[in-house]
């Protein structure tokens, strides 16, 4: 991680991919512009001005073949760069199934990481090697981007707004974590480290058996899960008078909600994702569900980031016909 | 030293500090620009040499994390606002434009005076905002950051850029109506120097985009001074709008930047390969496809702000596509070396090097349109060594090139010409020191805008340094040698290079009128060999 090179570590499985785009992309560039500077050094020389010459050029006014052709063929190659590098971000853009979902919220200066199964960490985040691994980040102030040079990956944290990113690791190690989005004074200080650990070490780490060498880091040692702060919060907020049992009183029953499609008075819908479950809490008004009234309270600039995550966990570890 | 004849000219029909700052000749406007800016240059490169300090060692211990911050982002805002947008256009489009087809002045000179006093009033509220404590958001101004937790003077530095903006529509509006309505007897648009189409695309980015940018500062402004909720989600607002309203400026924005210093190396190149441009047509129109497309790829700055995958394929197969008209120009102009007779003085030589640096800097920006690399090095030195390769490679390269070409005809003076060759050789050395180790950066992963960082990037950093104290003093020496040629260089003769164009045909410094007779053109654009009557 700290030793002089000219190439950066690879080390997720998109990494590999995104350099192989780039090999590709150098080496067109180094043709084209290599061709241009070899044709401009030797006209340069072929063509200078000698002593004695009438200081008049060729009269050549174009050639329409050779527009076309340098216009196509360029054009040809672009797109062929197009597709290669959408094909690297579609993969970027889509994790896989089996991934292991991390919350992540940013503030100045400062990355909070929270695992679903109860640990917390600021500015360091441990992962097990050759797992995918889901972040579902959001900031708590202003824009920040979670930014992993050896893993190839980097997405913003944006407020008010969810937003993901996936990597494998595929090298045990200790790799740079940046914030690469200017965030005001402490910027360069926004920055950690992600730990890729043997998949045993991880969940003896996780289990909160670490040894004494990992004691002295930023560590903020928790011992309960999102899901159940979350469901701590639920009742402490007061959302069991109105989403209490199966059947629900005032309002709907929220369980097995995530995930299915919902229906809205003024005839919209949309699916119960993170964001839908964030935006019923904080706006409640914007979208409300058809059959239902228009009464419940907004809980804007009540619960705050970390708090919000853990309500949507909890809401999403709601199998259907609990409680 | 050699005395000026007693002809008179736009320098000396008129003397007295009243005599320039209340005057309406086109020429003269010029040089209030060629001043202002200049001194803005100096402003913003001071900023960069402390930036540059304060990066050689790793740690933050030269100045303080926030002073750092305000450094880059003073140093973006001058050099962008204050010198690069109007360099160009604003002295030598200015100068020229009337000269080149064969006008007496601007449509509307007292609205060219007035362009100037704007430019003035908002330069001297942004630095009004330098002085008394500085800005911080980085020359983007992203929200929420700049409008709820910065707690610099953004507000007056907004309301300095907002003004300014109003000095580039007037000017883009003035050059629009001017080479629609006052173009010589017989200079048709197929026989205008591409100097002129390069401006008139420019001018069109100008009063198209610059609103748009000008009604995003205002926002911002509005929501930091009143709370209204516009881009704060706290407030109810939406922060990446902000981008995509800044952006939709601020990209065709880079074109106002280039396009005139293509149109530069147009004119150097012809006269310098005694040859006709190679395809003018394609030259001229990639000039405007430039300028249409410029507008439809704003969203290439934003591939990781989680805008939806398919606004970034669109953005993306775009931005591929407004890079072929560059392509095509730079496939021009090699091609227009092709069996001329090619002599090398220094306007050539800032010419060729531009050509280098822009390829570069062009052929980078495919790396960033590229969906899947972009991811890895947004927002790292990989972002501000292309656009550096561009700005400063390509547009400033090409504005010392014009400068060093017109100088004899601006001040009927000649400069020493081995001093501009030496010039011209450490900017393009000390230029590739400086910004080529920060690819390297990127892709390594260093992000850009920290004032620390870790050892193992340090090497390259140093190198970066170093690179860009040869720059400096390529920068230094002309403004040497030319401030230095005012007083004793060699009297300029009407055409030095032997170039063709109507603005080698009046005497140098021109006289107020320019032309004694108004020009009939009845040949196409550079028509080299020239005949003996034009060589003067
Ligand atoms: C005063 C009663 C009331 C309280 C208290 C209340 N809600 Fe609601 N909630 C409703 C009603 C009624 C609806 C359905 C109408 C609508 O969409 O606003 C609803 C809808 C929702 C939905 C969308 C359900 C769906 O099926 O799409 C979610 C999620 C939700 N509430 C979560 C919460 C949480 C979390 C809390 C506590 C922080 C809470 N609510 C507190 C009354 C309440
Ligand atoms: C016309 C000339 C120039 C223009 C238009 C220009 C423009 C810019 C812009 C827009 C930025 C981004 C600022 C920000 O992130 O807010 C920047 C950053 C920077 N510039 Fe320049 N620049 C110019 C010349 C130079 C020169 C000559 C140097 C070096 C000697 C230089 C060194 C830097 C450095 C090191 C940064 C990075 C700061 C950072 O991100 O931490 N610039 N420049
Ligand atoms: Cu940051
Ligand atoms: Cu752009």
């Amino acid at each position: 991680m700290s030793s002089f090179s000219l190439f950066p570590e690879s080390a997720s499985t998109i990494s590999g991919q995104v350099d192989a785009l780039f090999f590709f992309m150098v080496g067109t560039s180094l043709f084209f512009g290599l061709l241009v500077a070899i044709l401009v050094i030797y006209m340069a020389i072929r063509y200078r001005r000698r002593a004695g010459d009438t200081g008049a050029g060729a009269e050549i006014h174009g050639n329409l073949q050779l527009e076309i052709a340098w216009s196509i063929v360029p054009f040809v190659i672009a797109m062929v760069m197009f597709y290669w590098g959408a094909s690297v971000y579609m993969t970027m853009a889509r994790p896989p199934d089996d991934a292991h979902e991390i919350f992540v919220v940013g503030k100045q200066w400062m990355w909070k990481l929270q695992h679903l199964e109860g640990r917390r960490e600021i500015n360091e985040l441990h992962v097990p090697v050759n797992q995918p691994i889901k972040l579902t980040m959001t900031s708590e102030d202003v824009i920040h981007s979670f930014y992993v040079p050896a893993f190839r990956i980097k997405a913003d944290a944006v407020p008010g707004r969810y937003s993901t990113a996936w990597f494998e690791a595929t090298k045990v190690g200790t790799y740079h974590l940046f914030c690469a989005e200017y965030c005001g004074t402490e910027h360069s200080q926004m920055i950690g480290r992600i730990v890729v650990m043997e998949p045993n070490e991880f969940q003896d780490w996780l289990s909160g058996e670490t040894t004494v060498a990992d004691a002295g880091s930023a560590m903020v040692d928790a011992t309960r899960s999102p899901a159940e702060i979350g469901a701590e919060l639920f009742v402490a907020r007061g959302c069991t008078t109105c989403h209490q049992g199966a059947a629900g009183v005032m309002g709907p029953s929220l369980a097995g909600l995530y995930g299915r499609e919902r229906n809205f008075a003024d005839g919209r819908s949309a699916v119960a994702d993170e964001a839908y479950l964030r935006q019923s809490i904080l706006e409640p008004q914007s979208q409300i569900l058809d059959g239902y009234q228009p009464i419940m309270p907004t809980f804007k600039g009540q619960i705050d980031e970390e708090g919000l995550l853990a309500l949507i966990q909890y809401i999403k570890t709601l199998e259907p016909n609990e409680g | 030293m050699e005395t000026a004849p007693k002809r008179t000219n736009y320098l000396n029909a008129d003397y007295g500090i009243r005599s320039w700052l209340l005057t309406l000749d086109h020429k003269r406007i010029g040089i209030l620009y060629l001043i202002s800016i200049t001194l803005m240059f100096l402003l913003g490169s001071l900023f960069a040499v402390l930036i540059r300090l304060e990066l050689l060692t790793p740690a933050g211990d030269f100045v303080q994390a926030d002073t750092y911050n305000k450094l880059f982002t003073m140093h973006g805002i001058v050099m962008i606002f204050f010198f690069l947008v109007p360099s160009i256009p604003a002295v030598l489009g200015n100068f020229l434009l009337p000269l080149m087809i064969g006008a007496r002045d601007l449509a509307f000179p007292r609205l060219n005076l007035m362009s100037w006093y704007v430019y003035m009033v908002g330069g001297i509220f942004t630095l009004w905002a330098i002085i008394t404590g500085g800005v911080d958001t980085g020359w983007t101004f992203y929200t929420p950051y700049s409008t709820t937790a910065s707690h610099s003077n953004v507000l007056m530095t907004a309301v300095g850029i907002f003004i300014t903006g109003f000095s580039s529509i007037l000017t883009g509006l003035n050059f629009i109506v001017t080479i629609h309505t006052m173009r010589a007897p017989g200079l048709t648009w197929f026989r205008l120097p591409l100097f002129v189409w390069a401006h008139y695309a420019t001018s069109l980015i100008m009063i198209l985009g610059t609103p748009v940018v000008a009604i995003t500062i205002f926002l911002v402004g509005i929501e930091r001074a009143f709370g209204l909720g516009i881009f704060d989600p706290a407030l109810g607002g939406d922060p990446i709008l902000f981008q995509h309203l800044f952006w939709f400026y601020s990209h065709p924005a880079v074109y106002i930047m280039i396009l005139p210093s293509m149109g530069v190396i147009s004119e150097i190149i012809t006269c310098f390969a005694r040859k006709r441009i190679f395809g003018y047509e394609f030259i001229a129109v990639s000039s405007l496809a430039i300028a249409v497309f410029g507008f439809l790829v704003w969203g290439h700055h934003m591939f990781t702000s989680s805008q939806s995958v398919y606004a970034a394929m669109i953005f993306s197969i775009l931005s591929f596509a407004v890079a072929i008209p560059s392509a095509v120009k730079v496939f021009n102009w090699t091609a227009t070396l092709y069996k001329g007779s090619i002599s090398f003085e220094a306007p050539m030589l800032f010419a060729m090097g531009f050509i280098g640096l822009f390829t570069i800097g062009g052929l980078t920006g495919l790396f960033l349109a590229s969906l899947g690399l972009d991811v890895h090095v947004h927002d790292t030195y990989f972002v501000v060594a292309h656009f550096h390769y561009i700005m400063v490679g390509g547009a400033l390269m090409g504005y010392l090139g014009a400068i060093h070409f017109w100088w004899p005809k601006m001040t009927g003076r000649m400069y020493s010409e081995w001093a501009a060759k030496v010039s011209a050789v450490l900017v393009f050395v000390g230029f590739n020191l400086t910004f080529f180790p920060q690819f390297v950066l990127g892709y390594l992963g260093m992000p850009r805008r920290y004032h620390a960082y870790p050892d193992e990037f340090q090497v390259l950093n140093v190198m970066s340094t170093t690179g860009a104290s040869i720059l400096g003093l390529g920068y230094l020496v002309p403004l040497c040698y030319l401030t230095w040629s005012l007083w004793r260089g060699p009297l300029a003769s009407a055409n030095p290079w032997k170039a063709a164009g109507l603005e080698w045909t009046t005497p140098s410094p021109p006289p107020t009128e320019n032309f004694e007779t108004t020009p009939v053109v009845e040949e196409e654009a550079y028509t080299y060999p020239l005949k003996e009557a034009e060589v003067v």
